[in-house]
């Protein structure tokens, strides 16, 4: 019987990431657990329950373009470019603040129990996966409202998908285990994310950034061309060229890893910090 | 109705061979800031004075002991002592910070039931939280089941929110899905608090269950009695430090010599 346990040695231990990698394949079932736990009970007690998953970004639709539908009126089918733009932002900020979240607050069972230290940010991302996936049900409304047709481009999206969660799953980690060290970083990060957004074009027209800084602008930002990834083939129903898909996922992969990096070479020491 | 009515009845196991767990020269270090830095302004100030000083706190320095399988251990000391700390080290909870700790085997800290518990999810989605949270896949759930209701014995309120639970409620479920495996090392904190004194009993038949099937047991305690009556081999801890280790009667000896003193 002795022969068929599993062993535990502090000294041989895989490379952290590798190590990382092979606890959260293991603890699958948990972050699937965990994501359950978070759709469920966002909105346990309201009437309407999961429904506000969609019923949320259509809302900020709706005020986004009562409020800027004339001031941006040349862009044709404004609800269906601004809601484009709204379900890939909400995505990331979700899915990063709620992973340093519940590391910093949930991370009283990091003190009690083992568990993957990843665990937190990959349930956020899958929660907010969930999430989107929900919401383009009332896209495709709003679609069909405005007379916008659903081209085949729209086949693209499952990678679209793949490279904005690569993306804030990197960011999650690494803002997580910046917030364990300084908690500030919480409330930095928001006021950062609200300047990052109004930098990006998700509620206006990419056409009023002066000529002159779009190519900085655009250029440096990888939320630019993430957002890309979906506008052009739902709102412009056109392929986004393979160089573009390429760089965007690339640089997606790089946070993710890098991210992941960071985190996992950390873990080890946040059940004696949080 | 304790601990100790349950191990006399069913007494050690020791099985020899290889020891189940083993400390070589542990030690574990908490640094804590002297004071919170909480910005960057402030750390970035501090770093270029050359102000960040750590509080370097050695929980445990140069912990090695052995423990055999089968056995029932007993660590002895005062709070603060670095009990806890064992504890965390063995269940993976905290990283060695020098020396190599190793066990072999399912480990089940029995000191913290219902870890993740969330009070809006029914008694029923719970289990599957706790399950996946120590561990345990969805299929092995699935086929424990039955016997975690059956163990916990909710009736009806298994499918209402946790947040109606009485406080005694949500401790058997919590006892009864961290027990529904067979460790082969189990955590034990003398006060073991599970509801009234009939659900206290079944608890208690369940853990001397495991220990006749061959769980070693590592306890932690104050109760000086408790060690002498159940453990042949204990360890006294004393700032980190093994202080004594061996045959309890000796162990607990040389503690209460040094209460003395």
């Amino acid at each position: 019987m002795a022969d068929t346990l599993t062993v535990y040695d502090s000294d041989r231990r895989a490379p952290p990431m590798i190590e990382e990698l092979i606890q959260a394949l293991r603890y699958r079932d948990l972050i699937r657990q965990l994501v359950r736990r978070d759709v469920l009970t966002r909105y346990k007690r309201s009437l309407l329950g999961v429904a506000w998953t969609m019923l949320n970004p259509l809302g900020m639709m709706l005020v986004l373009t009562l409020a800027f539908s004339n001031l941006f009126g040349g862009t044709r089918a404004y609800p269906v470019y601004v809601l484009s733009g709204i379900i890939v932002w909400s995505f990331l900020s979700q899915t990063t603040t709620s992973a340093m979240s519940q590391l910093t607050w949930g991370g009283v069972l990091l003190h009690r129990i083992y568990l993957p230290r990843t665990t937190f940010a990959i349930a956020s991302v899958g929660t907010g996966l969930v999430n989107l996936v929900l919401s383009l049900v009332p896209f495709a409304v709003v679609m069909a409202v405005t007379g916008t047709p659903v081209r085949l481009t729209a086949l693209i999206l499952p990678v679209s998908i793949l490279t904005l969660a690569l993306f804030a799953l990197g960011l999650g980690l690494l803002l997580s285990s910046l917030a364990v060290y300084f908690p500030d970083v919480s409330e930095m990060y928001q006021i950062v994310l609200l300047g990052w957004m109004y930098l990006t074009p998700i509620i206006y027209p990419e056409q009023i950034v002066p000529e002159a800084y779009r190519w900085w602008m655009f250029n440096l930002n990888p939320m630019y061309h993430i957002v890309q990834l979906f506008r052009l083939p739902l709102y412009e129903g056109i392929w986004p060229s393979a160089a573009r898909l390429a760089s965007a996922l690339i640089v997606a992969v790089i946070m993710a890893a890098f991210g992941w990096l960071v985190f996992t070479h950390r873990a080890d020491e946040f059940a004696y910090r949080i | 109705m304790s601990l100790r009515t349950v191990f006399k009845s069913t007494g050690a196991h020791p099985r020899g061979g290889e020891p189940i767990i083993r400390f070589d020269h542990v030690a574990v270090r908490y640094r804590v800031p002297h004071e919170r830095i909480g910005s960057f302004k402030e750390y970035a100030i501090k770093r270029l004075q050359g102000r960040i000083n750590h509080q370097e706190f050695w929980a445990l320095r140069d912990v090695t002991l052995q423990i055999a399988p089968g056995e029932i251990f007993g660590i002895i000391g005062r709070n603060g002592a670095g009990k806890s700390t064992l504890l965390k080290v063995i269940s993976r909870v905290l990283h060695p910070t020098r020396g190599r700790v190793w066990v072999r085997g399912h480990v089940v800290p029995l000191l913290e039931l219902g870890a993740g518990f969330h009070p809006e999810l029914t008694g029923h989605e719970n289990v599957f939280l706790n399950g996946t949270l120590l561990g345990h896949s969805k299929r092995e759930i699935l086929e424990r089941l039955g016997e975690i209701l059956d163990f916990a014995g909710l009736g009806d309120f298994i499918g209402a929110p946790l947040r109606t639970y009485s406080s005694g409620m949500v401790a058997r479920l919590g006892f009864a899905v961290a027990m529904a495996w067979q460790p082969d090392v189990l955590l034990l904190d003398e006060i073991l608090a599970v509801g009234d004194e009939a659900f206290q009993r079944k608890c208690l038949d369940r853990i001397a269950l495991y220990c006749d099937s061959g769980a070693t047991v590592v306890l932690v305690t104050h109760d000086m009695s408790v060690v002498h009556a159940l453990c042949p081999k204990a360890v006294w801890i004393d700032q980190g430090r093994v202080q004594s280790a061996g045959p309890s009667a000796d162990v607990v000896r040389d503690y209460a010599r040094a209460a003395q003193a």
